[in-house]
């Protein structure tokens, strides 16, 4: 065990401390989880809308989309999609005549992250949508608006706040899911916190610090998302 | 898709499976007994134990798993050899295993997720019904524990298959501190033959497979126990 003073310095931000290195690793974090959790929501949004389009073929595969999806453990999944989509774009590009590229680790994060969250913001938007009151649709159809317009002014301010909770969910996974890129290799907080301790041979120090990154970031979030569900659902009645 | 493999590591995989099953079970029953402790702290009187219960609940659910496992790991198990006795210890060959950090990691993070549901479960129990108890001159010991739990534990019954799904799912990542689980497994083989996709495929359908069982047994359990509607 060392003094606190020489665990301060191996704190500071500056370079001989690892501070630095883990802030930027929390903006890492902070970044591919939200790059996966908007990917992931564009990916629920035409899933959710897929699935209650009533075109069989696409249900179907949306199906086995979700059920696989939420089945096969995170870390499988981050890991075989990891080599997978690698793998793939280059057997296309090679089909179609180019050399193998290196695919970022950034992008193959978040797309990663996104597939896997896309798969349960199908469910989360799938199940707000089905909780709109019928008559509200039924309305908007009577006063002549389309589809287009319809989606626009009735279902998406009525779905958000139904769907708020399940998204603070996913914001939360997403950021805990995020360490397992570690994994394969990219360097967001958890690697970077343990590429710090296995420097210094401090691991309780560096690992404790990430830890308080990470509940820094969930417990700011969980506030955020408290207020962005009383801005959405002011004027409705409060339930019981 | 070459699975010629199979026979080779049959070993190495039904042992991965057993460390799988293994992880599984006692951070499911470990975890669940302290989650019961932990709920009832937090539905208790006691302002230290109710707080020090949701501190608790807190950070295992704020944090991710990995960076709890790694701080167990690497972090407690860098301590470990400099309590004075320890290593002459008959308990020394099992905490120097990394099945032994894992373990304790994937039960005390699971204990935090369950304490929760267990913590809303006991605040759904209707009121009348502990009310009811305690007019029949039961003590809170008794009520706790003909009443309060068996009750509040029917209650989050469809929320724990979930929990143990999940539980399951986060088992893999045990590999990265030298578990040989069902992943760990996987991961050699993939080493040794330059296979990527067939073994992570098998391991895939065995958790999968799993998955379907927990489900199932869930479903059996609830049916068993008769509820009014």
């Amino acid at each position: 065990m060392s003094s606190p003073s020489s665990i301060l310095d191996m704190l500071s931000i500056s370079p001989p401390g690892w501070g630095g290195v883990l802030i930027t690793g929390a903006f890492a974090t902070l970044f591919i989880s939200f790059g996966a959790y908007l990917f992931g929501m564009v990916l629920g949004l035409f899933g959710a809308l897929g699935k209650l389009s009533g075109f069989a073929p696409l249900q179907y595969a949306l199906n086995v989309y979700t059920t696989i999806v939420r089945a096969v453990p995170e870390l499988i999944l981050i890991v075989s999609l990891y080599y997978a989509g690698t793998d793939g774009l280059n057997r296309i590009l090679a089909m179609a005549g180019l050399g193998p590229v290196e695919v970022n680790g950034l992008v193959a994060a978040i797309a990663v992250l996104g597939f896997v969250q896309g798969a349960y913001m199908t469910e989360v938007l799938r199940g707000a949508i089905l909780a709109i009151p019928v008559g509200q649709l039924e309305a908007a159809k009577s006063f002549g608006m389309r589809p287009g317009l319809r989606f626009r002014r009735i279902v998406l301010p009525a779905l958000i706040p139904n769907a708020l909770p399940g998204f603070a969910n996913l914001w939360m996974s997403v950021i805990k899911d995020s360490a397992l890129i570690a994994v394969v290799g990219y360097q967001e907080l958890a690697l970077a916190a343990r590429v710090a301790a296995s420097n210094t041979k401090q691991y309780m120090v560096f690992f404790l610090a990430a830890a308080a990154l990470y509940l820094v970031i969930t417990i700011l979030s969980n506030l955020l998302f408290s207020a962005l569900e009383a801005y959405f659902r002011r004027g409705q009645r409060p339930v019981a | 898709m070459d699975f010629s493999w199979i026979f080779e590591y049959q070993d190495l995989l039904l042992y991965g499976a057993f460390l799988t099953c293994l992880l599984l079970t006692i951070s499911v029953t470990l975890g669940f007994a302290l989650a019961i402790l932990l709920a009832i702290a937090q539905v208790g009187r006691g302002s230290i134990a109710r707080w020090l219960s949701k501190s608790y609940c807190t950070f295992f659910r704020g944090t991710p798993l990995l960076i709890q496992l790694w701080l167990i790991y690497y972090g407690l198990g860098s301590y470990l050899p400099h309590i004075p006795g320890l290593r002459s210890s008959f308990l020394w060959p099992v905490l120097r295993e990394g099945l032994f950090f894992a373990a304790l990691a994937l039960t005390l993070n699971f204990a935090a997720y369950q304490g929760e549901i267990l913590r809303g479960a006991m605040l759904a129990v209707p009121k009348g019904e502990l009310e009811a108890a305690r007019a029949v001159g039961m003590s809170p010991w008794m009520i706790l524990r003909r009443i309060w739990l068996p009750r509040a534990i029917r209650i989050g019954l469809p929320t724990f298959a979930g929990e143990v799904v999940l539980q399951l799912k986060a088992t893999p990542i045990v590999f990265s501190v030298t578990v040989m689980d069902l992943y760990g497994a996987a991961y050699k083989i993939r080493q040794d033959t330059l296979l990527v996709y067939e073994p992570l495929l098998l391991v895939t359908v065995f958790y999968v497979s799993l998955t379907f069982l927990i489900t199932q047994g869930f479903q059996k359990l609830e049916n068993a126990i008769p509820v009014r509607r």
